[in-house]
């Protein structure tokens, strides 16, 4: 196996969501995702990227290989200095904006992954950790 | 405990003197426990292979196995504990090729009449090396029935999940047997793959061959239709039986607007019926 | 800044999205349609997205405001040719996409915009019967 290898991002553009999303699908595919987790993935990515940049005022965007044992994986972090969430639960409701979107960026995302993990709290950035495992 | 490079190289000179006789009591043990199922040729060649790795390794001064003087008799190992898993025989049968080396080795000892006090320090540093091996040989084995086990999954799934066009536009999947998640999944991916490749707007899911749904199942048969109507396809669900619309209901799933007939020859009927009115309207 | 081009075929606006679009571009596109429409006076618009990988909630919800953008012009908008793996990820994103219609591919789309366009109120009531019978069938 590859040696785990991380690659990042600044996220502080539209162009930047975009490459986000190719940097995502370029890793997904050399741990053979299947098709329908690659898409996954890089839906759920692209809406936390864009959340780092509408919500978190831009920030970074960490991708790296992992390993659970058997099985090769990908984690993506991302992380802004914005104003944090005051309510994670709330943010978490399908259908929840502070902004004009449709309210399901985070909650959404959630279910595309396997492992979602938020750290946030008032003024104090947001950074959200998501895995997703090869089958 | 690691065996230190005058052990190694004495086992590797005992291995070597005396090779015939300790290859035969090697295969005579390893044959007795396979009982008849491997030639006694094979196994005689088997055995002189492993006798070769194993006293090239020691004489190359070999102290752990996982050092870089073991990596050819590694290689024979897992090559063995491979084929020895695709024949069916059991990991006991796989490890105890190893294991009787131990065996074959004592008797030689015994026989040198080799009395000295070091020979038993010798004895047991080497015995801790075979069931290196040994180990080693079973991690091997579990691998490979691992890997068969995934290969059969993986045929299981391609034989059980034929979507079939059954009119102009109208495609069918005739589901048989239990449906678990991963091959609700398979197969519901499949039928979206299927309805882009053959431009069929229609298709049918037919689970008249389930015995039984459970909400998971369910789930996935209901994200599979909605996902069919973000393609552009309707999908109509055939064949339901009376138990498994029981636990539909008492499972508090909602089949919302989702087309449901109680045969294939009723779903296909009611697909024609609805594109033979759009020819109509042309 | 990249432009998805528009065609104009007969009554219907042509759009195929080749490209991986930023949020601008979408928003672009959103422009460009609306005008186009008033322009041509066309009563159709077929959005081919088949070579999206995928459609995340933005590109989602620029293409639900097409969809009205252009019905309040008087044209009927088809998003077609969507993959099966962006399908089941809006499924389980949980965005139905409600008031898009959809196709499986341009072809089917032009007939499903012809059979429209025919004489429309009758077709459109009687698809609706075929359906609800559907629907009340046990």
């Amino acid at each position: 196996m590859t040696s785990p290898t991380t690659d990042r991002i600044a996220v502080s553009s539209d162009q930047d969501v975009v490459r986000v999303r190719q940097l995502v699908r370029t890793v997904a595919v050399s741990v053979r995702l299947s098709l329908v987790d690659q898409t996954k993935l890089v839906t759920a990515a692209s809406e936390l990227a864009r959340n780092t940049l509408v919500y978190g005022g831009g920030g970074t965007v960490e991708v790296s290989r992992v390993e659970n044992g058997r099985r090769a994986g990908i984690r993506i972090v991302f992380a802004d200095q914005g104003p944090g969430i005051a309510d994670v639960d709330l943010a978490l409701t399908d259908g929840y904006t502070t902004g004009n979107g449709l309210g399901l960026g985070l909650s959404g995302a959630r279910r595309l992954v396997d492992e979602f993990a938020i750290d946030t709290g008032v003024g104090q950035g947001t950074s959200i950790t998501v895995t997703k495992w090869c089958r | 405990m690691a065996l230190s490079s005058d052990e190694a190289g004495r086992f590797a000179e005992l291995l070597k003197e005396r090779e015939d006789e300790i290859v035969s009591t090697w295969a005579e043990r390893v044959g007795s426990t396979l009982r008849g199922r491997l030639s006694t040729a094979e196994l005689h060649r088997q055995t002189v292979d492993l006798h070769h790795a194993v006293q090239g390794a020691l004489s190359d001064g070999l102290s752990e196995l996982s050092d870089g003087a073991g990596g050819e008799l590694r290689a024979l190992l897992a090559e063995l504990s491979g084929s020895r898993a695709r024949q069916g025989f059991t990991a006991t049968e796989t490890a105890v090729s190893v294991f009787a080396l131990k065996d074959a080795v004592l008797a030689a000892l015994d026989h040198a009449g080799d009395e000295r006090p070091e020979t038993l320090r010798d004895y047991v540093a080497f015995s801790s090396f075979v069931d290196q091996a040994a180990l080693h040989t079973f991690d091997s084995f579990v691998r490979t029935r691992e890997e068969l086990i995934a290969d059969q999954a993986e045929q299981l799934l391609e034989l059980s999940t034929p979507v079939v066009r059954l009119w102009e536009g109208v495609v069918a999947l005739p589901l048989v047997g239990t449906l678990d998640s991963a091959r609700a999944q398979v197969v519901m991916e499949r039928l979206l793959q299927t309805l882009v490749d053959t431009g069929s707007p229609y298709a049918i899911i037919d689970i008249t061959g389930v015995p039984a749904v459970d909400t998971q199942v369910a789930q996935h048969i209901l994200k599979t239709v909605v996902a069919a109507r973000l393609m552009g396809a309707d999908c109509i669900i055939s064949g339901i039986r009376p138990q498994i619309a029981q636990t539909i209901v008492a499972l508090g799933i909602e089949f919302g607007d989702i087309a449901t007939k109680a045969s294939l020859a009723d779903a296909l009927r009611h697909v024609l019926k609805l594109t033979g009115m759009k020819r109509q309207e042309r | 800044m990249e432009r998805v081009p528009i065609l104009k075929i007969g009554d219907t606006l042509l759009v195929s999205i080749q490209i991986d679009m930023e949020d601008q571009v979408a928003l672009q596109l959103q422009e460009d349609l609306a005008e186009r429409i008033v322009a041509t006076g066309c009563g159709g618009v077929i959005i081919d997205i088949s070579a999206l990988d995928i459609v995340d909630s933005f590109v989602g919800r620029t293409l639900a405001t097409i969809a009205s953008v252009s019905r309040v012009l008087d044209a009927e908008t088809l998003v077609v040719g969507m993959r099966p793996a962006v399908a089941i990820t809006l499924v389980e994103l949980g965005l139905s996409l409600p008031g898009i219609r959809t196709a499986l591919n341009v072809e089917l789309g032009m007939e499903m915009l012809a059979r429209d366009h025919g004489d429309s109120e009758p077709d459109d009531t009687a698809m609706q019967d075929g359906d609800d019978a559907a629907v009340s069938a046990p």
